[in-house]
This record gives C-alpha cells, structure tokens and sequence, in this order.
C-alpha cells in the first residue's frame, strides 16, 4: 500500500514535469514576449522607455534566450517557491498564490462535497420512482443546471441578490471586514460570501453526477443479487442503501478526476464574477492582460489541484471497493 | 464460400431454391432489420431527442438565414437608439410597433426612452432593409419583417450600449456559437478516432506512449487550458483566422477524451473472435481496422460526440464572455454576452442578456440529442 502510494506520487511528480513542459510550450507560441507587453504598458502610461531599458528588459527576463533555458529558468523557479514578478499584479507570484490556492482548494472540496451530497439522495431517490412526477422533475432541472453556462447562473445569482436581497456578495469580505483581524465575525462574513458562489460552481456537476447516479443504481437494481436480497425478505430500504446503492457509487468516484476538471474550470469562471480572489481567477486575469509567465505558473498549480484529486479519488475507490485495492 | 453460406441461410427458412428464399426474406419482418434501422427505431421512440432535434434544425435555419430573418443590420451603430428597450408590439390593421422617442436629459447626460403606443407604425412583410446576399449569392434587401425606412427600427430584443440590434446579432452570432463548437468537435472526433484507434490496435510501447500524453492533457483543468490557449493568440488578427484557431483550439483539447473512449472499444473488439478469424485468414491490419473494428466503434464513437458540443459551445460563450475567445468585431452569442458582464447594465437594460436564452436552448438540445443517440446506438440501455 505504502509503496503503491509512493509509486504514485513519483507518477505525479513525472506528469506535473510534463504538464509544466506543456503549459510552457503552449504560452511560448504566444507573439511578442510578456516584455513586449510590459512596454507598451509602459508607453500608453506616457512614460517614454528608451532602447537601453529596452535591451536592460530583455536580458533581465532573457527573452532572446533559447526555449529550454527560459523553461529552466522558469521551472526552476517552480521548483525552489520562486515563481517571480507579476506584470498584472506588480508584487512577486508567491504572495499572489498562496492565499488563493488555500481558497481554490477550499472551494474545490466544498463543492465536491455539495455535488455528491446532493447528487447520491436524489439520484438514489430518481431511480427508485423512475416516471413519477417528481423524477421528471428532477430530470427537467437536470438539463438545466447542465445546458446553462456557469457564467450566466452566477450573473443571474449575483443580480438576483442585488435587486431582491439588497446585498452586496462580491468580493470574500464586506467592507468592515477587509483590513480587519481574524475573528468569529469575520469568519462568518467570509461565510456568507462563499455560499453562494459555491452553490453556483457545484450546479453543474451535482446536475450531472445526478443523472449518473440515477443510471448506474438503475442498472445495478436490475442485477440478480438485489432480487436475491429481496427474495430473502431483506428491508427494501437495506437493499437499496446497502446493497445497490454502495455498488453504484464506484463510478461516481472513478469519474472524480472529470468532476473536479469541471469545478476547477467552474470556481475559476464564477470567481471572476463573484470577485473572489482564487486561483482561477487570477489566471483568468492574468490570461486576460496577457502576463503569461505568471498565467503558465497557476495553470501548473490548477492541474497540480486536479492530479491530487485524482489520487484521492484513487484511494477512495480503494477504500470503497475491495476490488480495486488488488490491482497492485 | 460465402454463396454456400447464403444458400445455407436460405435453407433454415425452409426453402429449397435461392430464388424462392429472396421472396421468404421480402415477407419476413424477422432477423432482416439492419442496425442502422434498428438504431433509428429506438432513436424515434425518444420524444425529447427528436423534439431536439427539430429545435436544433431552427437554430440552424435561422443562423443559415441569419441576414433574410434579421430586420437590422447587426453591426449598425446608432447613438439615437443607445440601450434602446425591445420595441412594444401591438396591433393596427396588421402587426405593428409603437414610437419610440430620445429623450436626452442635458444636465446629468442620461437617455430616456418616450413610447407613444396611439399612432402605431405598422410592420412590413418582406420589406426593404439593408443588403446581403442569399447564401452569399444572390443580392438583395428583402427582409422577413421590418420597420418602414426611414420612420423607426424594429427592436425585438432591444438594443446594445452602441444601439445595435440585439436580435439581428443573436441570429448572426448563432453563425459563428452554432459551428465553431460542432466543427471544433468534429476535428476532434477524427483525431480521438485516429489515436484511440492507433493506440488500442497497436498496444504495447505505442499505447504507453499514447495514453501517457492523453493522461498529461487530461491533467490540465479542462476551461484553464482552453482559456490559456486561447489568450495566445494574437489580439489583432482577423475574425476568420481566430474562428479557425480557436476551432482548433477547442479540437486540440477535446480529442482526448473521445481517444480514451475509441480505445477501450477498440481494444475490446481487438479481442473478440472475429478479428481473430480475420487475422488467421491472413488479413492485414489495415483492413481489420477499416473493415471490423471501426464500423463496429462508429455508433459509439458518434455518441460519445454529441455528448462533447455542448461542453464546446458553453466553452467558446465562455471565453468570448471573458473576452479571450471570439472578439469585436466578430459577433458570437459569447461576445454579446459580454455586455452583460457589468452588474449595473444587467439591472437597467436586463435585455442585453436575452442571446442566454438562446445559449440555453442550444445546449440543452444538444445534451437531450446526444442522450437519445447514446440509448438509441447502445443496445443494453
């Protein structure tokens, strides 16, 4: 077990090199430079820059550099916690991120944890009264949590509060809390501006785990046992909660890696809209102004997010499925 | 060989000659469905899916009929209709709107809108708008229905900051949401078929190899990744070159999981009796791949699709929302959405938001298409 676990984090270790090769291949293919941008900044600022601060630019972020040294450099500076200067944010990466990824963490697991918690009751629920109107129900507000974008349901629940709450849920804290110390207080403020945002991240994939759910303990309802367990007089709700149900979760688990790809894609997209200072929200941003460096960096960390996931999602199928832990 | 067996076939119907055999198979209804009939059998029982597909079959129509169906020009500025309100209808003699009046209040700069309903103008049918060309051949004016010239413009979903028609740019930019996901997919499924492919016949190093790349892309948050690959391209390039580019870019991301999927259904027909008769026959790889294995795949390859364009529609309306997919000048239900990204033009002028219903729709008809297809191809459903 323990060896299985260390021989997945050297594969984690290996895909990250690769995803960082990746990622830099990809923002390298991008005209001009991050310097280039800089100094057209500069210049529609009014100041003037001359050819020597230029040239001076240039060799500080060798930018005339061969593509596998600028990628040392830079995952170089991956490795030892530098991650550098941000042209968006004007202060170094390191203090940009670490808050954020704590923040993005705490929302990738919150709205894991809303998906299933939602999605496992009501798909348990739908494929137990298939056809009744409560399920079509379901399945109507299902297509709809999954066919509207994230953006619109967050501008619709951001807009929603201002008309009829009156409050204002942007941003992490209110105004009286911004610079102040920790606090019960403030935690709760926090609190009331995660909810929402959360919620919305979570629609699209509780939407669709709950068609899932509903289509694997249907099919697992079909199988020969559950009518064995029923024949021998076991309690329908036994049968159902401990012997489907537990059968029907394990897809649920295996497709954690794709869930999580879409609440990391989602917090990013609703944290733009909501204010809130994650890390998706700063690579949007900084995709947005074109500070690419910075922007390779978060996606580095994003899919960092998404490969632990998927190792958790690996020991949780384990724990949950005897059959799982006797592949290694 | 193959005659004796259709002979063979004809005499467990209980017919002597061949002849007698073919009039046994008109009649019999029995074991002589194909399963592109059966496939279309089980598809039309599902409501939802054709109701969908008839949706979707509209959509199409009117982003093909986009400049016929509009009643402005889409890229139209015209400061006297600055976040004009969708034109009230009514009726006199004939469908007909009422007029509309600038008001400008000249100490805090604000427009306000005047309706006068009394003196209704009454609409025209194929009447005279501005010039296109059908199909992008024959030139015209003729539009379904206008506003007469000169009196007013007939505003169905009101208009933006720069009074723009937002309806006129709602079917113009169906032109460019309704195909950049479904080519962008379709780019995709050739390359997943290839790969997934490629990699489940081939096995051994080759699939390793493959499927480790897979494995890096699917590493990588899905929308980041597209977002980054997106906010590459260069700021300045034409609307055509970032429409095939971002194509691309969707295609490039997307493949991935459609070669996972090809694969696995590759490798377990690789496994199946009749790829082993075939090889021992001594056919060559090439024609077992082309002959069995992906006529076998294809329905399942074409379901997995469907379900992979609505993710691609809501991705090119998300980046163009956040302005690093489609840009201005180009026009996609994305980039209108764009004007709704501000909180106080939302809650003034709720209409800029009306392309959303047509995002909405589109998605969800794909979504309840795909679903229909997937039963429809998988016979254990």
């Amino acid at each position: 077990m323990v060896i299985w676990i260390l021989r997945r984090l050297g594969y984690m270790v290996i895909t990250l090199f690769l995803v960082s090769l990746l990622t830099f291949f990809i923002i390298e293919l991008a005209p001009g430079s991050a310097v280039d941008s800089e100094i057209s900044r500069l210049r529609a600022m009014g100041s003037t820059v001359s050819t020597q601060q230029v040239e001076a630019l240039e060799e500080q972020y060798g930018v005339n550099d061969p593509w596998i040294v600028k990628y040392g450099k830079w995952a170089g500076g991956l490795v030892r916690g530098d991650f550098g200067m941000s042209f968006a944010y004007r202060q170094p990466v390191a203090d940009v991120i670490w808050s954020r990824f704590g923040l993005s963490v705490a929302l990738a697991l919150g709205a894991t944890i809303v998906a299933w918690g939602i999605a496992i009751p009501v798909g348990v629920y739908s494929a137990t009264h298939r056809y009744t109107l409560a399920d079509n129900i379901i399945t109507l507000i299902q297509f709809i949590g999954v066919a509207i974008p994230e953006f619109l349901l967050a501008l619709a629940v951001l807009v929603g509060a201002v008309q009829f709450g009156g409050i204002d849920v942007g941003g992490l804290f209110s105004n009286e809390y911004r610079n102040a110390p920790w606090s019960m207080d403030k935690l709760l403020d926090m609190l009331a501006h995660l909810w929402m945002p959360l919620l919305v991240i979570s629609v699209a994939s509780t939407a669709w785990l709950t068609r899932v759910m509903r289509a694997n303990l249907f099919d697992v309802l079909g199988q020969q046992y559950v009518q064995t367990a029923r024949a021998k007089g076991v309690p329908e709700r036994k049968v159902i909660w401990k012997h489907a149900v537990r059968n029907a979760l394990h897809p649920l688990v295996m497709t954690l890696g794709t869930t999580l790809s879409v609440i990391i894609g989602g917090e990013a997209v609703v944290s733009i809209i909501f204010n809130l200072p994650t890390t998706g929200q700063a690579l949007l941003q900084t995709l947005i102004v074109k500070d690419t460096y910075v922007a390779a960096t978060l996606l580095v960390m994003l899919s960092a997010l998404l490969i632990i996931g998927n190792l958790v999602g690996d020991l949780l199928l384990m724990w949950i499925d005897p059959r799982a832990r006797v592949l290694d | 060989m193959s005659t004796a067996q259709v002979t063979g076939a004809g005499l467990d119907e209980g017919t002597d000659t061949g002849a007698e055999a073919e009039v046994v198979v008109a009649d019999s209804k029995v074991g002589e469905v194909s399963q592109t009939q059966l496939m279309y059998r089980r598809f039309k029982q599902s409501k939802l899916a054709i109701v969908s597909l008839i949706v979707l079959g509209l959509l199409y129509l009117s982003a093909l009929l986009a400049p016929f169906l509009s009643p402005n020009d889409p890229v139209q500025v015209d400061q006297a209709y600055k976040y004009a309100e969708p034109s009230s209808l009514t009726w006199s003699s004939g469908p007909a709107m009422c007029t509309v009046k600038q008001e400008i209040d000249p100490v805090n700069i604000s427009t306000t809108y005047v309706k006068d309903c009394s003196n209704p103008i009454p609409l025209q049918f194929f009447g005279h708008g501005f010039d296109y060309k059908v199909l992008g051949l024959i030139p015209t004016d003729r539009h379904l229905i206008v506003a007469p010239e000169g009196d007013a413009k007939l505003l169905l979903f009101g208009a933006d900051g720069q009074g723009r028609d937002i309806f006129s740019r709602t079917l113009y930019g169906g032109r460019v949401s309704l195909t950049i996901g479904l080519i962008g997919v379709a780019i995709a499924t050739i390359l997943g078929s290839v790969m997934g492919t490629w990699s489940g016949y081939a096995g051994g190093k080759t699939d390793t190899l493959i499927q480790r790349f897979i494995e890096v892309i699917m590493s990588i948050p899905t929308l980041p990744l597209w977002a980054t690959m997106a906010a590459v391209l260069s700021p300045d390039m034409s609307v055509t070159k970032r429409y095939f580019l971002m194509t691309l870019i969707l295609a490039l991301v997307a493949w991935a999981g459609l070669a996972r999927q090809v694969r696995g259904k590759v490798m377990s027909y690789a496994k199946s009796d009749y790829v082993s008769a075939a090889k021992s026959a001594g056919a060559k790889s090439p024609r077992i791949i082309v002959t069995h294995l992906l006529p076998n795949s294809a329905s399942h390859i074409v379901a997995v699709s469907m379900l992979a364009i609505p993710a691609a529609i809501i991705a090119e309306t998300t980046l163009s929302f956040l302005g690093i997919g489609m840009v201005e000048p180009a026009i996609s239900w994305g980039v209108l959405l764009k004007d709704a990204q501000r909180i106080d033009v939302l809650q003034q002028y709720p209409w800029v938001l009306l392309p959303a219903v047509f995002v909405i729709v589109a998605v969800a008809s794909f979504q309840l298409l795909g679903d229909g297809v997937r039963d429809a191809v998988d016979p254990y459903s």
